[in-house]
Formats: C-alpha cells, structure tokens, sequence
C-alpha cells in the first residue's frame, strides 16, 4: 500500500472521529469545533521541540576533524613515496 | 545466500563518482586500502571528465594498487550521481556495492563496521548515519544543523522512513537490492539518496544503520538556500505521494 494512503486513512479516521463526536455532544459543541485547531497546534508544538531538542543534542565530532588531518598526512607520504601525484592544484 | 559460511566468498565494489577530486581520490584510495586489508574489494572510479586531472592521478594509484583492484570508468561530463552508480554497477564484479563520497567526508575507516553489521544481520542495505549517538558531523555551522534537523523531523513525521538520516550516502547494497531500488528512482541530488533509503524501507528490505562521523571541509559553502528548501519540501511532498 503506498504511504500516502496510510497518512490519508489516518485522517480520515481522525476526521470520523472528530465527526462523531460532534454529532454526540459528548464534548461541549464549543470545544469540538477547535479541535482541529488544538491538534495542528500541538503537532506544530511536537515538530518544534523534537527540533530543538535535537539541535541541543546534535552529535559533533571535533576530534574527528584532527584525526583526519593525520590521515591526510600519513595517506600523502606513502602515495609521494610510491609516485602518486598529491599536490592539490 | 550468504550467512554462516566462514569462508563467504564476498566481495564489495566500492563505487566512488568523482568531478575534480585529484588530491582526495589518492588519499580515499590510500584510507580504503588501510582499513580493508583482509577483504576483497575493488574500488571503481566514476570520473565525470574532470579538468584538473583526476584521472591522471587514479592511473598513477592503479600502477601502485593494481588494475584489478582500483577500475577507473570515466564518463565525458557530469551526468549525475544515480547515472554514476549505474554505470559504476555495470563494471562491478562485487556481490556488495558501496558508495561513498570521494570528499574524505565520509571516513573509510567505517568499511569494516558496515561490513560486519551486514554479516552479523544478514540485511540488504547498511546505511551510515550522522544523526546518532557515535556519529556526528563537524563543520557544520548553527543554521545548517537547524536546516538539518528540521528537514530531519519533517521526513520523521510524514514519511516514517525508518532510518534516522535520510540524505546520508554512505551505504552499503546487496547489489541485486541496488540494481531493484535504484530502477524505480528519478529524483536528484540528496533527494535521489532519500529516494532510495525510502524505497527500500517500502518494498520490505532489511535496513540497518552504522553510526558515521561526518567532517565537512567545505566550510563556508553554503550549500543551503532559499531554493534548496524548496527543492527538499518538493522532494518530500512527492516521496509522500509516490512512494
């Protein structure tokens, strides 16, 4: 089944389910009608943080910059020693 | 199938496109070899007719590594990376391809780790990831890690791709599993790499991840404007749609 019929199902139940409980009061009609609203909200909301969060936590690597430049220098010796052109221009 | 088998007989095709790449081609080539002494392997050259003679230089690394073991199959101009690894596959004689940048950005010290992820889980497809605890990225600016990681959650949340980093193209295919997914993708650039993880999250193949650091030396580029938004939010809405 392609993705997109999944994410469309997904809404189309919520859509049934928000339909539903309109028409059976359960929830004061008021509310019910923001519903839509307070779910897009929160979504938003979620995708912000998890951005955040995420940004907080991005994994970095500075050592591994160090580390290559090593292995620049060692990689030019061996390949200088055997013929191998390593001038960069 | 491969499995069990001490003695396996695998060999991996290290596919690596090239357009002016004349110094770090030597220095990727010297790095695989370190890091993969006991495997078999050859590594391909994919060069898109470079001017400042990248090619020269591959012939040079061939009279010291071997002509069977380094291939070099140039095309006459840039023709894109998914027409890069078909053309690097046709010459490939490896049961397993990788592709990997020839940017020294992606670390051949990693080979190992995919390969024996692979071993160890039997998957189709193991795809180095930036985005985990044991990767990460240097050089990377506050406003590309943003870009990164809001591009990131928007594919999270709508496409439920289930690999943590999409546009990453440090992997390792079977290569049949290659040969399937990469006839069914028509995108380009990163969104061709996010195509193809995606399709192959849809029809069923086994995925793993290795976590890789990712050093970007290209600092200062900014390889993140207006129209790349763009471009990814289009490359998104229609993954969403087709795939």
């Amino acid at each position: 089944m392609k993705h997109i019929v999944k994410i469309l199902s997904l809404v189309v139940a919520i859509t049934a389910l928000w339909i539903g409980l309109l028409q059976s009061s359960v929830i004061p009609r008021s509310h019910t009608w923001l519903l839509p609203v307070y779910f897009v909200v929160s979504l938003g909301c979620y995708g912000l943080l998890m951005v955040g969060v995420g940004l907080m936590n991005f994994p970095t690597c500075p050592q591994e910059a160090l580390l290559l430049q090593e292995d620049i220098v060692e990689a030019k010796e061996y390949l200088k020693q055997r013929g191998v052109d390593v001038s960069s221009s | 199938m491969d499995g069990q088998n001490k003695n396996q007989a695998n060999k991996y095709s290290i596919i690596v496109p090239t357009y002016n790449e004349r110094l770090n081609i030597g220095l990727i080539v010297y790095l695989i070899f370190k890091h993969l002494k006991d495997v078999d392997f050859e590594v391909i050259v994919v060069d898109d007719g470079s001017p400042d003679g990248t090619q020269d230089v591959v012939k040079q690394l061939q009279k010291v590594y071997g002509e069977d073991r380094i291939l070099l199959r140039p095309r006459p101009k840039k023709l894109g990376l998914g027409t890069a690894y078909i053309h690097g596959m046709k010459h490939a004689s490896g049961n397993f391809v990788v592709i990997m940048d020839a940017d020294l950005s992606h670390h051949p010290k990693y080979l190992p780790r995919f390969i024996s992820k692979q071993m160890e889980t039997r998957a189709d497809i193991v795809t180095g990831t930036r985005y985990v605890k044991g990767g990460g990225v240097h050089g990377w600016n506050l406003m590309r890690k943003l870009t990164s990681r809001g591009a990131n959650v928007l594919a999270q949340t709508f496409l439920w791709p289930g690999v943590s980093d999409l546009t990453g193209s440090f992997r390792l295919y079977r290569k049949s599993v290659l040969e399937d997914i990469i006839s069914s993708c028509v995108s380009k650039g990163y969104v061709f790499q996010m195509e193809m993880i995606v399709r192959a999250s849809r029809k069923g193949y086994h995925i793993e991840e290795v976590p890789i650091t990712f050093v970007d030396r290209v600092f200062g580029s900014s390889k993140l404007g207006g129209s790349e938004i763009v471009e990814y939010l289009k490359g998104l809405a229609y993954l969403l749609v087709t795939t």
